[in-house]
C-alpha cells in the first residue's frame, strides 16, 4: 500500500526542470513536508542537479539534461532520471515536529512617512491606527518561501482582521524596508522596486545580505513578529549601520 | 589590460551563464540572454564556455583599447566596425592598441556578445559576474556600462596566447557556423512544451496560442518579452500561488496577452502558465527585435531534450574544430 502521506505529483516545468507537488493550498503540515523533502534534497544532490526552489506546497528542482544525459548513458530521458531520484528522495520524509523554528525579531516604524498607507488600513476596518499596528505586531508570522525579490518573505499567520486589499494602483517605487499588506498577507520589500501592497511601516534591517551565506536575513520555515519601534529608533539603527 | 567606454550604448551589461544556486532565496538568474552566443564568443578566445562577457543591446556601444587585445563578437548581425572598418564577426580577432570598436547598428538579431581573452577582472558575487541591476550586485559596480567606465581583463591563458601568436602572423580566415544553433529570423516559430495550466485555459485559447501570431512589443526587455496578439483566458478564474518559475515560462496575466520570462525573470510567479519555450530556442527567442512576430508550435517532452542534446553536441564539435585551427600547423 502506497504511503499517501508522502505521495507526490511531478509535472515538467519545461526541459529542464520539475515541479514536485507535495499538496494544495496554504498550510503549515505541507510548509513541514516542502522544509523535509528541501534538507532531503540538499544531503542528496545528483550530477545534473542546478539548484532547486520551495514554494508554498511544491519545490521546483531545476537540472541540466545534458549532464545527465551523459551521466547515464541515455536509459531515461532526463526527465524520467530526475522523477525518478525525487520520488525516491520523497520516500525518506519524515516530519519532524520536534525542531523548533528560528524566531525573528523585526523592528518597524509603523505609520508617518515610513508608512504612508497606515492611515487607510486603519480606516478601511473602522480601528484606529494604534489598533492596526497592535494586532500586526501581535501576530506571529511563518515564513513559508523567499521570492519576488532577493529575501522577499512570502508569509503566512497575519490576524485576518487587518487583511486589505492591494492599492488598484501600484506604486512605481517602495523603498527598502517597507512593511505592507496585501490581502491576508504581509510582506517586507528588501530592495526597492514597484509594488502594489499597503504600506504600514518600515524596518531598519537589511533584509539582502549578497556577501553573507545565506545571503538573506530571513529564511523560509522562520516565525517573524514585528516589534514596534519609534521612529528616532529607526534613524538610529540607520546611523549605526552607515 | 584595460578597455574605456566612450559610449554605453542603450544597454550594456556584463553577462555569464548566469547565477546559478541563489534562486532559493529570491535572487534571480540573471546571464547572457542568448547563452549560445555568449559560449562561442568564449571559446573562440580561448575562454572557458562560461566566462562573462559584454552583452551589447541593439546599437551605440563604443570602446576603446589601451593594448592589443584578443577578443570575439558574437551574436546579432550588427554593423560593427574597428577604426571604421567593417569588424569580422564569429572569429577571434587581435584588435591593435587604441583602435576603437563601435557597434552602430543591430541588421538582423538584437543582441551582441563581446568576449576577451582571460575574461573581465570582476569580482564574482554568489558565484556569478552577471550584472543584477535591480539590487546593484555583480557586473560593472551592479549597473549597465557607462560613458568613461574602465574595464580590465584577466591573465591571458594558454590557449588564449597560442592564438595571440597566430593572429600575429595573419588573421582567421575561419570563422564559426552558428546557424544550426541560433536563428536571426524577424517572424520565428518557436517550440514549446504545454504549460503546467495549459488545461485551465479555454477550447478557444488553446487553439489560438498555437495558431495565431504574437508580436514582442517594445515594452520587451531582459526581464520578460511582453507579446501582443489573440488575448487569451482561463475557462474559469482560480488562484495560483506564486512558485517557481523559469526561462522561457509562457505567464498569462489577466489581460490575456502572454509574457515570456527571461533572463532577468523573478524567481518565482504566480500567473497561470500556458505554455514554455524549450531550451534549444531561448537563444533565437532572445535575438527577436521587438515588433518581431513569432508563432508558438507544440513538440514533446523528448523532442525538447534531443534538441538539447544536440545542440550541446554541436557547441562541443565547434570548440573542438577552434582548438584544432589553433593548435594544428
Amino acid at each position: 500500500m502506497p504511503n499517501h502521506y508522502f505521495d507526490c505529483t511531478i509535472k515538467p516545468l519545461g526541459d529542464s526542470a520539475i515541479i514536485v507537488q507535495l499538496g494544495e493550498g496554504i498550510d503549515t503540515k505541507i510548509h513541514q513536508k516542502v522544509k523535509s523533502l528541501s534538507e532531503i534534497l540538499s544531503r542528496n544532490t545528483f550530477e545534473g542537479l542546478i539548484e532547486f526552489v520551495p514554494a508554498y506546497n511544491n519545490i521546483t528542482v531545476y537540472y541540466n539534461p545534458y549532464v545527465i544525459y551523459n551521466s547515464q548513458k541515455g536509459n531515461l530521458s532526463s526527465f524520467e532520471y530526475v522523477s525518478k531520484h525525487i520520488k525516491k528522495l520523497v520516500k525518506q520524509m519524515t516530519i519532524n515536529n520536534n525542531e523548533s523554528p528560528r524566531l525573528i525579531s523585526i523592528p518597524v516604524c509603523y505609520g508617518g512617512e515610513f508608512g504612508p498607507d497606515l492611515e487607510k488600513v486603519a480606516n478601511y476596518h473602522n480601528m484606529s491606527t494604534e489598533e492596526v499596528i497592535r494586532i500586526h505586531s501581535e501576530s506571529e508570522c511563518l515564513v513559508y518561501m523567499l521570492g519576488f525579490a532577493p529575501g522577499f518573505p512570502f508569509m503566512g499567520g497575519m490576524d485576518e482582521r487587518i487583511s486589505t486589499p492591494r492599492k488598484e494602483t501600484p506604486r512605481l517605487s517602495i523603498k527598502p524596508g517597507s512593511v505592507g499588506i496585501a490581502g491576508k498577507q504581509t510582506g517586507i520589500y528588501p530592495l526597492e522596486t514597484p509594488g502594489g501592497w499597503q504600506i504600514i511601516g518600515r524596518t531598519p534591517l537589511d533584509l539582502f545580505l549578497p556577501h553573507m551565506s545565506p545571503p538573506t536575513l530571513l529564511q523560509a520555515g522562520d516565525i517573524i513578529r514585528f516589534v514596534p519601534i519609534p521612529s528616532s529608533d529607526y534613524l538610529n539603527y540607520k546611523e549605526l549601520r552607515k | 589590460m584595460s578597455i574605456r567606454v566612450l559610449h554605453s550604448g542603450l544597454l550594456t551589461t556584463i553577462q555569464d551563464v548566469g547565477r546559478y544556486g541563489s534562486q532559493k532565496y529570491g535572487v534571480i538568474v540573471s546571464g547572457a540572454m542568448d547563452s549560445y552566443s555568449l559560449r562561442l564568443a568564449n571559446l573562440l578566445v580561448g575562454n572557458q564556455e562560461n566566462e562573462a562577457a559584454l552583452e551589447i543591446t541593439l546599437f551605440g556601444t563604443t570602446l576603446q583599447f589601451d593594448e592589443d587585445t584578443l577578443l570575439a563578437i558574437t551574436g546579432g548581425d550588427f554593423l560593427t566596425t574597428i577604426d571604421g572598418l567593417k569588424a569580422q564577426l564569429w572569429r577571434p580577432i587581435l584588435i591593435k592598441k587604441n583602435s576603437i570598436l563601435k557597434f552602430h547598428s543591430a541588421i538582423k538579431g538584437s543582441r551582441a556578445y563581446v568576449a576577451f581573452a582571460g575574461g573581465i577582472d570582476i569580482p564574482e558575487i554568489m558565484g556569478s559576474k552577471s550584472t543584477y541591476m535591480r539590487a546593484n550586485i555583480g557586473g560593472f559596480k551592479g549597473r549597465a556600462l557607462k560613458k568613461g567606465d574602465i574595464l580590465s581583463t584577466l591573465d591571458v591563458g594558454e590557449i588564449g596566447n597560442k592564438l595571440i601568436q597566430r593572429l600575429k602572423k595573419e588573421d582567421a580566415t575561419w570563422s564559426v557556423d552558428f546557424n544550426n544553433l541560433i536563428s536571426f529570423d524577424d517572424n520565428q516559430l518557436i517550440r514549446v512544451l504545454k504549460g503546467t495550466e495549459f488545461n485551465r485555459f479555454d477550447r478557444k485559447s488553446q487553439i489560438n496560442f498555437f495558431e495565431k501570431p504574437y508580436t514582442i512589443t517594445v515594452q520587451s526587455d531582459r526581464m520578460g518579452y511582453r507579446l501582443d496578439g489573440t488575448p487569451l483566458s482561463l475557462s474559469e478564474n482560480f488562484d495560483l500561488l506564486s512558485e517557481g518559475v523559469t526561462f522561457g515560462t509562457v505567464q498569462i496575466p489577466s489581460s490575456g496577452q502572454p509574457i515570456i520570462l527571461m533572463a532577468d525573470r523573478q524567481t518565482t510567479g504566480g500567473y497561470p502558465k500556458i505554455a514554455q519555450v524549450i531550451t534549444a530556442d531561448l537563444p533565437s527567442l532572445a535575438q527577436l527585435q521587438p515588433t518581431s512576430t513569432i508563432r508558438f508550435k507544440e513538440v514533446t517532452l523528448a523532442e525538447a531534450e534531443n534538441a538539447i542534446y544536440t545542440n550541446e553536441q554541436s557547441i562541443k564539435n565547434i570548440k573542438n574544430a577552434i582548438h584544432y585551427k589553433i593548435f594544428s600547423n
